[in-house]
């Protein structure tokens, strides 16, 4: 069973397009890079897929879940990353995932324990009680990883997360991520601009002004374009330099 | 929904409230300050140029002081559900509300929770404050604190909601503080809050109308009566009726489907 199905999703603000028919699936256990520019459709497709916003055409499945149908099912199974900061700033970081936790409706208990597991995962477990106003953008990030997995969703969303990171913090988040994939099965879908983040054995979905231009291995990209490597497949289908 | 689940969630809203609140020391201070500010000052000025005359529910003349303390106290109710309404467009320009709205719950629920969140945790300083009226005479029955309970989550609920209705249709923090101002201050001063009715009507028939029309006014009158130990059922009724028809209007507000934040737009 797919973890994620997207099938034929519009949305427009007003009379403004800012996705039209876009599909694609994620399978259990699989990193999916959402690749496209700044304006591409990626954060609208995310609060779409997270109800945040309602489809009005098309439909988004989360393991079988529709969202339209029964989201309280399919957000279940769901952790997100936002690409702003949701931290609660005047919280703490174990606070924040304790908040988390009561809104998934894990017992005091389990959240307890899960709070550090998680943390100490993504090695911030040391500033479980310090304020998140305190951590620096890195930590922010690596405690909403941790918050957003407090659950343990079986599918993770992404949306940006190594933006405002530096390159050894990107390198550490995409670590960590990746081992969540490979040791949990967890499937993500990982949203971006950056090509560097994109590795052979990813499935790749490319997001163009709204649409899907191109789906598939990440090893078969630049092939399948006929061009010298992944950086010119993507400049040549989003006429980007 | 499992109402484990629910409880949970209610529980962790709660708390999540209580632990701003508590943080936030100088919005604390000022909701204290702010009320027995007009109990010392405005209400002693007052008092000298103000008579009243027997009014329900006091079965005798009163001190000035007496019969403002119910409207400082339903004042405290509303300034506390625009500040929380304001946290609430805060926390949506900050992010933080993706995640309550991404939690897996009906939408209509984690909006009432984070309402019923809100208003529990503004009582405990209305009660403060009326304790501490005490100091100027104002001595309601003993009973009177009990049974003034219900209707300030009544009220508080019923100004939360319109809080809420505001929010969910304003779309900058900036506007909010525009929109604050013609909500907070018409309310009030068009309100019995801090004259009584038939006052209103010697200044003129139409601020007497406006005020029999404002919600805030029935809120002030629910508390004022069940403060000492007299039940306002109009008062009562039109609480709850606006209470259902603020939320279930912010409600729509919120909906993905319908309100504005589908039409708004995202960050790219």
């Amino acid at each position: 069973m797919n973890a994620l199905s997207v099938n034929n999703l519009c949305h427009s603000f007003g009379n403004r397009r800012v996705l039209d028919g876009v599909s694609f699936s994620v399978a259990e256990g699989r990193m999916c890079i959402l690749l496209g520019r700044n304006g591409a459709g990626k954060t609208t497709l995310f609060s779409l897929i997270t109800g945040l916003y309602h489809a009005r055409t098309g439909s988004v499945h989360v393991f079988g879940q529709a969202m339209d149908v029964n989201p309280s099912a399919a957000l279940a199974r769901m952790g997100v990353v936002f690409q702003l900061p949701t931290l609660d700033l005047e919280l703490t970081a174990g606070e924040n995932l304790r908040y988390h936790a009561a809104l998934h409706g894990l017992s005091a208990s389990l959240s307890r324990n899960r709070c550090v597991e998680e943390l100490d995962r993504l090695e911030v477990s040391d500033r479980i009680n310090d304020p998140a106003r305190a951590l620096s953008g890195g930590q922010r990030r690596r405690v909403e990883i941790a918050r957003a997995l407090m659950h343990d969703p079986r599918l993770l969303l992404l949306d940006e997360p190594t933006t405002g990171l530096d390159a050894p913090g990107r390198r550490a988040l995409e670590r960590h991520v990746r081992a969540l994939c490979r040791e949990r099965g967890v499937a993500v879908v990982w949203a971006t601009h950056f090509l560097e983040e994109v590795t052979a054995d990813d499935d790749v979905v490319v997001l163009h002004r709204g649409t899907v231009h191109w789906a598939g291995r990440a090893d078969r990209f630049a092939v399948d374009l006929g061009c010298a490597s992944t950086a010119q497949a993507f400049a040549s289908l989003t006429g980007s330099e | 929904m499992k109402p484990s689940h629910a409880l949970r969630a209610l529980n962790g809203i709660l708390r999540r409230e209580m632990l701003r609140t508590l943080r936030q020391r100088g919005r604390l201070l000022a909701a204290m300050v702010r009320p027995l500010v007009w109990l010392a000052i405005f209400a002693a000025g007052f008092r000298s140029v103000l008579g009243l005359s027997i009014t329900p529910p006091y079965q005798t003349y009163v001190l000035y002081e007496v019969y403002v303390v119910p409207g400082l106290a339903s004042m405290m109710l509303l300034f506390h559900a625009m500040s929380s309404s304001l946290a609430m467009v805060y926390d949506r320009e900050m992010g933080s509300m993706r995640l309550l709205l991404t939690a897996p719950l009906p939408r209509w629920y984690l909006l009432a929770a984070r309402l019923l969140a809100s208003v529990l945790v503004g009582l405990p300083l209305v009660y403060l404050f009326l304790f501490v009226a005490r100091w100027w005479d104002v001595r309601p029955p003993v009973w009177g604190y009990v049974a003034v309970f219900p209707a300030l989550v009544l009220a508080g609920l019923m100004l939360g909601a319109f809080g809420l209705l505001v929010s969910s249709v304003s779309t900058q923090m900036e506007n909010f503080a525009g929109v604050m101002n013609f909500v907070i201050f018409p309310m009030f001063f068009a309100s019995t809050a801090l004259y009584p009715l038939w006052r209103l009507a010697e200044a003129g028939p139409v601020l007497a109308a406006i005020a029999a029309w404002n919600p805030f006014t029935w809120a002030v009158e629910l508390i004022r009566f069940a403060l000492y130990l007299r039940f306002d059922a109009v008062a009562a009724l039109v609480v709850v009726a606006c209470l259902v028809a603020f939320f279930l209007a912010a409600v729509v507000g919120y909906d993905p489907g319908r309100g504005l934040w589908n039409r708004r737009g995202g960050e790219g």
